[in-house]
Formats: C-alpha cells, structure tokens, sequence
C-alpha cells in the first residue's frame, strides 16, 4: 500500500469507532481523514477547538468565509445545528468529559497508555496547541498512525519523548493491527491479513498479549 | 460617553516592557490594524500572550519577526518559524501552554480568581515546578492567573458603550481576553452609534476600554 492508501486504510477503521451521536475532535493530518468514513446511519459532531461543534466539509471558491475556519486556519462550513463559542467554553467542552472521542497522530505511544506528540528537544517544538487539553479530558482517545516511522518503532515499552499525557491512550489503531491499551499491557485485537502476528510483533518494542480470537481488521 | 478612539492612539498605550495580550487564532479574528500600527510603532521588550504566535506575514506573526517580544506566552509557534528561531538561539523566551489552560489562565484573570485546577498537564512537563493539588482522589495542577497591561482584541460589530458581538470562529480569544488587562482595546470591523442587540451582544462593554475602526 502506498502513504494515502495506508491513512484511507487506518481512518476507515477508525470511523467504525464513532457511535450515533458522539461529539469527536479530530486532529490534523491522518485523524483529519476520518470524517470522510462517517457510516451513513451516524450523526457525529466534529468539534473545532478554534471554537465551534459541527464542523463541515471544505467549501467552494464562492462560498468561503474568512471567519469560518478550523484549527489549522482552512476554510471550512458549519453544519446545521452546529454552534459557535469562545475558546473558554471551547476547552470547557473538551476538559469537562463533552467530548466522547479524541483521534490524534503520535511520534510515540507505550504499553502504558502515554504519549508523545508535540516536541522533539532541539529539533522540532511547534507546541502543544490542544492536545494535552484533548487527550486527558476526551472519554476515549485513540491514536491512528502508521505503525513505524521509515522502519523506527513508534510503540515502545516507554515513551522516550516528553510527553503530552500520561496513561490517557484508550486504543491504537495503525495499517497492520487495532492495540487496546490494558492495565495488563497492549492487547492485538485485530489484525491487518496482509500481515503476521510475528511481523506486528516484530515491528512491536513491547511483548504484546494476542485477543482470542483475533479479529481481522 | 464614547470609547472610540485613533488606531494611532490606541497603541500608543503599549509601552515598552509591558505585557500584552492579543486576540486571535493563527490570525483569525486578531486585531490586524492594530498589529500593523504597533509594529510601525516599534514599541519592544514585550511579553505576548496569545493562543499561537501566527504566520511571519500574518496576525501577531509581525511583530515576532520584527523582535517585539522578549518573551512569548503561546500553546502553539509551529505555523511561525521565526519564533522557533528566536527560540533555539536563545533571543526570545518562550512559554508553552496546554491552549486549555491559557484560556482559563486568563479567564481567571478577568474574573478575579487566584487560580485554575486543571488535570491538563498532569505527567508532563508543563507540570514542571508547579504545585499540584489533590481534589476528591485526582491529582490538578495549580495555574495561576494570566494578567497584561493591554489587550489588544477584535470583534466583528461594536458599539459606542463597548459592547461586542462576534460572527463564526472570530470570537476564539477575544472574549475571553477582554477584561483581563488594565487597558481592552478593540478593534472591529463594523462601529455602531446605535447600540447592539442587549441580547445578542456576547462582550460586555464593563470589559472594554476603548474601541477602534478596523474598517473606515
């Protein structure tokens, strides 16, 4: 599978995630492709940290509004329904519990639960922005990314990054397998057929524990 | 009684040293002219607070290169390189903050309260040298309010008494801000005579000082 295969790949399954209802804050990149596998039969809210719930798709030319836009400053709609607020109540909704479902990218998460997002020291430090807010106050959060970075392992024993949250990663979705995070450890519960348990595992730092049965993605 | 007054005028009252906030998110709804004004006013050794430092051509962006601010209270500097420079070489002090607890840092402010609890935070490094404060068996992080000589703010509409009302995602910062400074300045796009809507206005104009055309 080539890069935007693989994204497709990991956002459709996440999409199987959202319930009737839920109000979800997608982040940028990858977690930003699941909007467009809501199923049908769903109303999902998607909140924009800048300030608003109902969160559309991008417009055309002639509809843009320079006020509309989402947190990375794009053009974006309202939805019917949808409101408007200040970044006070904005984060109220996100620390209070009012957000059923966080997906973010991570540059590391562990067997814990922790993760790692928002700085490389010395090198790249563009800021936290929401996230620490999002993953500690969201009722699920769940990580979608590509399992390794060129070859690197991503899911380790323990995050060697600062952290953005500690024991907040519910589930862990990338192209070769869906992780939950359990108090006994990282359990595979489904996994991509292209692949083996020994290759998931082997591109794996911690030992994981394999569902009975295991599902395929 | 009438708030409005001069661009000129109004960022006249930033003086160097002073700790401005700026409203705004990656540019939309910031104070543009006003921004425009304070850089050709080149007033420096300032402390910004702000939801992000903006774009090298766009919002607050400005005044970072143009080397304003001796330090940047932000939760966001990814989309300005300039500030990641200032940054790493040491020029400009920077403070990252979780973009939740910035908005209640400065709520608290306007609203005369000694502090925030928050679980943002907890496990990580913004919790560095902070005291922590057990509530009914979790562990918050104690985040003391968030106060400046000026806010520079925006709102779509404004009228003579103050008072503001927003149009899509411009509200963000601003209304949060107002009320948080010794001096509110706001500038908007559309001034009114007349006053707004009582019950559509979301700005009390109690919180706002003085109010600027951004549009003539």
């Amino acid at each position: 599978m080539d890069k935007q295969l693989i994204q497709e790949f990991i956002a459709r399954r996440v999409a199987k995630e959202l319930q009737d209802g839920n109000v979800c804050n997608l982040g940028i990149g990858l977690p930003t492709l699941v909007a467009n596998f809501v199923p049908e039969d769903k109303t999902v809210w998607f909140q924009s940290e800048n300030g608003f719930v109902g969160l559309g798709p991008t417009p055309t030319e002639d509809k843009i509004d320079t006020y509309i836009t989402n947190a990375g400053g794009k053009p974006v709609t309202i939805k019917t329904g949808g409101i408007f607020f200040d970044s006070a109540t904005s984060f109220g909704i996100i620390r209070g519990g009012h957000v059923d479902l966080t997906v973010l990218g991570a540059l590391q998460v562990d067997e814990e639960g922790n993760i790692a997002n928002y700085m490389i020291p010395g090198k790249m430090v563009p800021g936290m922005g929401g996230a620490m807010d999002l993953i500690s106050g969201a009722r699920k959060v769940i990580v979608a990314m590509e399992h390794t970075a060129k070859g690197d392992k991503k899911i380790l024993k323990a995050c060697n990054l600062p952290l953005t949250a500690a024991h907040e990663v519910n589930l862990i979705v990338t192209e070769m397998g869906v992780i939950e995070v359990t108090p006994e450890g990282l359990v595979l519960k489904e996994i991509n057929p292209e692949f083996t348990v020994e290759q998931v595992q082997e591109m794996t730092e911690p030992t994981l524990i394999i569902a009975e049965p295991l599902l395929q993605m | 009684m009438n708030k409005l007054i001069s661009i000129q005028e109004a960022v006249s009252k930033v003086k160097d040293g002073d700790v401005v906030m700026i409203g705004g998110f990656l540019g939309v709804g910031s104070p543009h002219k006003m921004i425009d004004a304070l850089v050709a006013q080149g007033t420096k050794n300032l402390t910004l607070i702000c939801n992000d430092s903006g774009f090298v051509d766009i919002g607050v962006g400005k005044l970072v290169v143009n080397k304003q601010f001796s330090k940047i209270i932000a939760s966001h500097i990814g989309t300005n390189k300039e500030t990641g420079r200032q940054m790493m070489e040491g020029e400009t002090e920077v403070v990252l903050t979780p973009q939740g607890t910035l908005a209640e840092q400065i709520r608290a402010a306007c609203y005369g309260l000694g502090g925030i609890l928050t679980a943002t935070g907890v496990g990580t490094k913004v919790a560095e040298g902070k005291m922590m404060i057990p509530v009914n068996g979790r562990e918050y992080l104690l985040e003391l309010p968030l106060h400046a000589n000026v806010a520079l703010i925006f709102a779509n509409k404004g009228d003579k008494y103050g008072n503001l009302s927003y149009h899509g995602a411009a509200q963000n910062f601003n209304s949060v801000m107002a009320g948080a400074a010794d001096i509110t300045i706001c500038e908007v796009d559309e001034y009114s005579e007349e006053a707004l809507c009582p019950d559509r206005a979301e700005t009390p104009g109690v919180f706002v000082n003085y109010i600027v055309k951004g549009k003539e």
